[in-house]
């Protein structure tokens, strides 16, 4: 399979920078999501390595093969990147079948290698309906296989599950991507919804800015966010103000470990990321002198819970397993444990 | 390399050029027509205009207009209603029948009333027929709007505590007035337009007092002063339809699966609906039909020699209107393509400029070619040409209407998606683009041929020398008074000629309708 390799990439469109100077290295065989809010440029990422776009400033290169740069353009029917919308796109005029057999040669197509698809994403019985007649995980399927027949060196996924209802899309998202990791294809997908980008990508890119922010393995990110911006966009995020010296952080919910290789050698006030999971509550035992709150809001989602906590001036986001350990209203201990992240406090 | 690719913001240079060339060009006969009217100067202009005569064209014209759009507007929505909207016996038969006035020409309509009753003429006259041929084209756009309304909606109405008529009232009526309004425009812009049902029933607008300037007063100026004043009326109306209508586009929320409506069960009222239905059908359509039929039978002759036969007219008749209605075609491509694919200010507005032309009646059209012939260009005085580029024009805006939902279909996004799985930009375009379109493009084709094929004035007025159309041939032999049963070939030929590509058209619209709202309300929206 296939590297991916951008650099200095540049795109405005008008006098609208979308783009402003982007890298990113796709290692071979990964799964990697570009996670990033509506607008920040991850369609017109992905358009630009499909080649239906042009960047203004950059190189673009897949398997060390310039396919696109100011002397090169490599036309989009040359590159063998497949291609998934987010509507699916299929061919309103064509079959199922023909769809899937669209990018194929006609030794390929008297192969079967069709039928060998749709088997794959378990439509096999479809082929001859018309796009109209399928659900919209149907289609997104079918999009999939076409994508995937002519086997191409990069598959790319614009959104591929935002516009199905939430049930079918965890099921057709773990489908897929077991699909494409079988496959061994190279993956890139955008996103903006960081459940998904974490669940199933090897790494994940943070765009922000018309760059990406931040490239790392999904457990990294959020860990250890590069800043409040990306920690909040990964994940609930409680930011505490506390004092960072030699490797602790000493903060209103006690003192707790920096994780590695984070201000190593700082000492003085920083913001310090705690996750919701990380807190724990009890009702307080007696009169104590550990920190406590005031439960404001409670939402049950079944396999856990969430808190808001009323804590001095901030209010605190809490994540419990089962059942919620307090009521609204109630006075509650609060403790953390693990290794946070932090960054040094402005001022 | 990139420039065969569409862009996303920028229209690639070709496309934006051709199409303000079209533009252009469909906006040329106006220009002109100001041009020949100011000729004698500004005063003069004023002269000819200044006459208790075109007040009294003004009052005829509008009294009328008012008229009979009020008429086609509460006949085309009751119509609607009741074959869309309630159980009403045989209402698939029914709804192909009310559509069929839509092939009969003004002045076939015209002419079977005043030759079988001859006290039917003048203003009462003129409304009668007028409302009979026009109502269609309130009655296609509120049905088709009934049908895509949701019935959702009004059960949400019906459980707010509304009765069933309340609620029917208040949500798909109240939803579907812009397209009520967009009908009603189109009534009243086909009227001030026709000339030949109007020389049938003795009534004088403005469309026949141009025309009585040309032929028999060889006035070209006046003509064209009265023109001015015609096309005035028109954008008048044009721009009443922007202040009324609402802006902004009624979208379903929600997913697009929609429930089937389960129609309104008549009860006692079945009879009489049955009767009105009915008593709309057999004047229009049944009456026309029949007396056609009966003069075909009852034959007879006439002292006017035929300048072609029955055959060599109809053969002129297609090659003319098949000429005009793939150059309407082929212009209505670019613009069509520019304005879907590449959204903006400035091509939205390229795009609705076009619809300007449909205020400007064929005669006007017809009169600026003229005038341009006689000056600019003498070869062309009289050739087919001049005739096939008159419908062209004047046909334009169906034409772009025609092809919007199948251009709208045919996106880039599919073009793409076809190059990335490895093939060419031509073959993309040969196994993706050119299938998508091709309907709406046949669809188009078939409008302009339809109402090529059944326009008389224009074709009067430019008819090359020698040949006569089926219309022009009906005409004359209508206009000499006793010959109806020489007339009466020609109008049933005429008729024929246009059922196969109007049946084509509602198959065109209804397949498209229900294939994808969104199409289809696309068509709606590009309809009104």
């Amino acid at each position: 399979m296939s590297t991916v390799r951008l650099s200095g990439i540049s795109k405005s469109y008008g006098r609208l920078p979308v783009l402003a100077g982007l890298d990113c290295e796709v290692p071979e065989g990964a799964v990697v999501a570009v996670l990033g809010k509506s607008g920040s440029g991850k369609t017109t990422l992905l358009r630009l390595v499909a080649g239906f776009e042009r960047p203004d400033e950059g190189t673009i290169e897949i398997d060390e093969d310039v396919v696109d740069s100011a002397q090169r353009f490599v036309p989009p029917e040359r590159r063998r990147v497949g291609y998934v919308a987010q509507e699916g796109n299929l061919f309103p005029h064509l079959t199922v079948e023909k769809n899937v057999a669209f990018g194929l040669s006609r030794a390929e197509r008297a192969g079967g290698r069709a039928e060998e698809l749709l088997a794959l994403v378990g439509l096999a019985d479809m082929g001859r309906r018309y796009p109209h007649q399928l659900s919209g995980g149907q289609q997104q399927r079918v999009a999939l296989a076409r994508a995937l027949a002519p086997r191409p060196r990069v598959v790319l996924l614009d959104e591929p599950f935002s516009s199905l209802d939430a049930g079918l899309r965890a099921s057709l998202r773990s489908d897929v991507m077991q699909l494409l990791r079988e496959q061994h294809a190279t993956t890139v997908f955008v996103t903006h919804d960081q459940e998904e980008a974490l669940s199933v990508a090897d790494l994940v890119g943070v765009m922000e800015g018309g760059r990406i922010r931040q490239f790392a393995a999904p457990e990294d990110l959020y860990a250890r966010p590069l800043d409040r911006t990306v920690a909040e966009f990964v994940g609930e995020a409680n930011i505490l103000a506390g004092h960072v010296s030699s490797g602790w952080a000493d903060t209103a919910l006690g003192r707790l470990r920096v994780a590695d290789a984070l201000l190593p050698n700082y000492d003085g006030p920083a913001s310090v990321l705690v996750r919701p999971e990380q807190i724990t509550l009890r009702r307080p035992a007696g009169s104590s002198e550990e920190p406590a709150g005031t439960v404001l809001q409670r939402e049950f989602y079944g396999h856990d819970c969430l808190l808001v906590v009323g804590f001095g001036a901030t209010r605190l986001r809490v994540r419990c397993p089962g059942r919620p350990p307090a009521e609204v209203g109630e006075k509650v201990v609060l403790s953390a444990s693990g290794e946070v992240a932090c960054w040094p406090a402005p001022g | 390399m990139t420039k065969l690719l569409w862009g996303r913001r920028r229209p690639p240079l070709g496309l934006a050029a051709t199409s303000v060339l079209v533009v252009a060009l469909l906006v040329s006969p106006l220009a002109l027509i100001v041009a020949q009217a100011a000729q004698g100067g500004w005063a003069k202009l004023w002269a000819a205009l200044d006459r208790a005569f075109v007040a009294s064209l003004l009052w005829n014209t509008v009294r009328l207009a008012l008229a009979v759009t009020a008429l086609a507007a509460a006949l085309g929505t009751s119509m609607a209603w009741l074959t869309e909207r309630t159980a009403l016996p045989g209402r698939r038969a029914w709804a192909a029948l009310l559509v069929v006035p839509i092939v009969v020409p003004d002045f076939v309509l015209a002419w079977t009333w005043s030759s079988m009753f001859p006290s039917v003429h003048g203003y009462w006259g003129s409304v009668l027929v007028m409302t009979l041929h026009l109502y269609p084209l309130v009655y296609l756009p509120m049905a088709a709007a009934f049908r895509a309304s949701d019935p959702g909606q009004e059960e949400i109405a019906r459980a707010l505590g509304l009765t069933r008529w309340q609620a029917w009232l208040r949500v798909s009526v109240r939803q579907a007035r812009s397209t009520l309004l967009g009908g009603s425009l189109l009534v009243c812009l086909a009227l001030l337009g026709y000339y030949g049902a109007f020389e049938d029933l003795r009534y004088q607008t403005f469309t026949t007092a141009i025309f009585g300037e040309i032929q028999t007063q060889f006035s070209p100026q006046v003509a064209s002063s009265l023109s001015l004043v015609l096309v005035g009326l028109s954008v008048l109306v044009l721009a009443s339809e922007a202040a009324f209508s609402e802006r902004g586009v009624l979208r379903r929320s929600g997913p697009m699966a929609q429930r089937a409506q389960s129609p309104a069960a008549l009860g006692r009222a079945r009879l009489p609906a049955v009767c009105s239905v009915a008593a709309v059908v057999a004047p229009a359509v049944g009456f026309p039909v029949f007396v056609v039929v009966y003069w075909l039978f009852a034959g007879g002759s006439s002292a006017l020699p035929a300048a072609v036969s029955l055959g060599a007219a109809a053969g002129y008749t297609a090659l003319y209107s098949a000429l005009g209605a793939a150059v309407a075609t082929v212009l209505a491509l670019p613009v069509s393509l520019l304005a879907t694919r590449h959204p903006s200010r400035w091509s939205l507005t390229l795009q609705r400029s076009t619809f300007a032309v449909q205020a400007v009646p064929g005669i006007v059209i017809a009169l600026a070619l003229v005038y341009a012939a006689s000056h600019f260009i003498a070869f062309a005085y009289q050739s087919p040409e001049l005739l096939v580029a008159a419908y062209a024009v004047m046909f334009f805006p169906l034409g772009l209407v025609a092809m919007t939902a199948s251009v709208a279909r045919a996106s880039p996004r599919l073009e793409e998606v076809g190059r990335s799985l490895g093939k060419g930009p031509v073959t993309v375009r040969l196994q993706v683009t050119l299938p998508l379109v091709a309907p709406g493009l046949a669809a188009a084709f078939c409008f302009v041929f339809l109402s090529a094929a059944t326009e008389l004035t224009a074709t009067l007025l430019l008819v090359p020398t020698g040949v006569q159309t089926l219309a022009t041939q009906f005409w004359a032999y209508a206009e000499e008074g006793a010959s109806f049963g020489a007339a009466a070939p020609y109008a049933a030929t005429m008729m024929l000629m246009s059922v196969v590509p109007a049946y084509l058209l509602g198959r065109f619209f209804d397949r498209s309708l229900a294939a994808e709202k969104a199409g289809g309300a696309q068509v709606l929206g590009a309809l009104t």
